[in-house]
């Protein structure tokens, strides 16, 4: 599938900004960690301008954005539609959320519903949005129970990089929360680690045969393409990235999204001020940086079954 | 509306002929030409006399070869929207653009609501959706239903482009839910099939598979092993001669 700048940056940014609201969330429903309300805030906002820009980002690869509205009437067939519901549903909670933290009129108990809605809603737009790609059948290295999971903690993750930073600003920023952020980063990877795995191992019951079927006269290759140059189908869905770029970047977003931003996270544990500041803001810019890896790669790798019918193989 | 009828009327559809298509695209020159003018015009097409010419077709004609390891063929393939009877293309649209009508089965797209997100040609294993980059919005075949219910046209030419104009007869309109129908008899006595099938969309249209071939000369009706003919002499001694001289 190509790899548009467009769906890269809507699904990591917007989903850097849900991870960072569900942490700011769980700060308030727990009282684990002491964060200020104005750095709380400014977070919040951060966190809504993050969301933001990925839904604009995602608007921008339509042919006609001002019709976009539209997007949310199919919600009981489209989990596209599904997305852009929960999307908007988040905003009313978030706003409460960001403004009870510094606002009195919004009492505790209020609060505590605009964090729990926030919460929830957040995650289940991560979910929607990592349905969107699991529920196509036609691309196998997406259609499979490992998609979701990947999306909703690599929202965690990310956004644990950016509320490493607000913590470190908040002077919270101790070893064993450290530790919890560490723990989560990982087990994204991890499961990133099975799902490449398990793309690289996928048997795909559909070949040329069975899309052309005329897989009983023996092995089926395209002898002559249907058009000169490429078409729409070709360049939407016929990218390919060679095999031996494709591990070499795995390589990358290991060592960019995983194994640098761990380090500098156990290293700004044991800092305080404005050092330790420092490390952590570097330890989310790599981080993110490998995020984008993965996500690019997310898309470059994945192959789509109509490409058979130009005698390649899925 | 993206959820789907829970049966339609009709099941029109295409029947395609692998064993007698002969390759020509006239079907896919006649679909852009009737369809650049019908119910989804234009089918822009960009850069049409430069060097990497790119454009929206509703059919596409592959031409494959088949190896058993023995013997080979080469078997020409008209590619376009199968209206399966439980499609992604509609469900996953956000917008309720790409609907299946109940009536008939077919389809399509309503380019008023369309946003362009091409998330229904992501959905589509048999790549019928081609995106439109001027109009901005997604295209696709209409099973040319401003022809067959044409009544500005003379009745015996209301079928879809591609089956009126192709020169081999290949092509085959009609009702695929109907058993009677003319067009369910012929997938019935050749066999048709369909494409993909398990990928579950179960589309309406199918393909006729080429007949097997005759390979042995036995099989085709002609002697199994040739004599060669008797020499020819003249009765005439200086021909003869002749024919010897000249031929040394």
């Amino acid at each position: 599938m190509d790899p548009a700048y467009s769906v890269i940056i809507f699904t990591s940014s917007s989903g850097a900004g849900y991870g960072l609201l569900i942490w700011l969330a769980l700060a308030r429903l727990t009282g684990a960690w002491e964060i200020g309300p104005v750095a709380a805030v400014v977070a919040c906002l951060v966190a809504l301008a993050l969301v933001t820009t990925g839904l604009l980002s995602s608007t921008f690869h339509l042919g006609h954005p001002e019709r976009a509205w539209r997007a949310m009437t199919q919600w009981r067939s489209s989990w596209l539609s599904r997305e852009g519901v929960f999307a908007v549903l988040v905003y009313p909670a978030a706003l409460v959320f960001t403004a009870g933290w510094i606002w009195d009129a919004v009492s505790p108990a209020l609060m505590m519903a605009a964090a729990l809605a926030t919460l929830v809603l957040s995650l289940i737009t991560v979910y929607c949005t990592s349905m969107i790609y699991a529920s196509l059948k036609t691309i196998p290295r997406w259609s499979n129970g490992f998609v979701p999971p990947v999306y909703l903690i690599f929202a965690l993750a990310s956004g644990g990089l950016l509320f490493a930073v607000l913590l470190g600003a908040a002077g919270a920023a101790d070893m064993s929360a450290m530790v919890l952020l560490l723990v989560v980063l990982l087990a994204a990877w991890l499961i990133k680690w099975y799902y490449w795995r398990f793309i690289d191992e996928q048997k795909v019951e559909s070949d040329p045969g069975t899309a052309t079927g005329l897989g009983h006269l023996g092995k089926v290759t395209q002898l002559e393409a249907p058009h000169t140059s490429e078409n729409y189908l070709l360049k939407e869905m016929g990218f390919q990235v060679a095999r031996r770029h494709a591990t070499k970047l795995r390589r990358y977003a290991l060592l960019l999204g995983m194994v640098v931003p761990a380090v500098l996270l156990i290293v700004a544990g044991n800092l305080a001020g404005a050092a330790q500041i420092a490390t952590l803001i570097a330890a989310l810019l790599i981080g993110l940086g490998g995020v984008i890896v993965e996500r690019w790669l997310f898309f470059a790798e994945a192959r789509h079954l109509v490409t058979l019918f130009y005698g390649r193989t899925v | 509306m993206t959820m789907l009828p829970k049966t339609t009327k009709k099941k029109l559809g295409l029947v395609t002929d692998l064993d007698i298509c002969v390759g020509c695209h006239a079907c896919a020159v006649n679909c852009k030409e009737w369809n650049t003018g019908g119910h989804s015009a234009p089918l822009t097409d960009l850069n049409a006399y430069g060097k990497d010419p790119n454009g929206v077709w509703f059919n596409r004609v592959h031409v494959y070869e088949t190896d058993d390891g023995e013997n080979t063929r080469t078997v020409n393939f008209p590619r376009s929207c199968l209206h399966c009877e439980t499609p992604d293309c509609v469900t996953v649209c956000p917008t309720g653009a790409s609907y299946k009508r109940e009536e008939d089965g077919i389809v399509l797209v309503d380019a008023e609501k369309c946003i362009g997100c091409k998330l229904c040609s992501w959905a589509c294993p048999y790549g019928a959706r081609e995106y439109d980059e001027d109009d901005g919005i997604m295209k696709k075949c209409t099973l040319c239903i401003d022809r067959i219910y044409n009544e500005n046209i003379p009745e015996a030419e209301r079928e879809p482009a591609c089956v009126i104009t192709c020169p081999a007869r290949a092509r085959h309109f009609g009702d695929l839910g109907d058993p009677e129908s003319d067009i369910s008899k012929l997938v019935e006595k050749r066999g048709g099939f369909a494409l993909m099938p398990e990928t579950g969309y179960q589309p309406v249209n199918r393909y006729l598979p080429p007949r097997p071939r005759k390979v042995d000369v036995g099989d085709t009706g002609a002697p199994a092993q040739l004599e060669p003919a008797e020499e020819a002499k003249s009765s005439s001694a200086f021909f003869n001669w002749l024919d010897k001289a000249l031929s040394r």
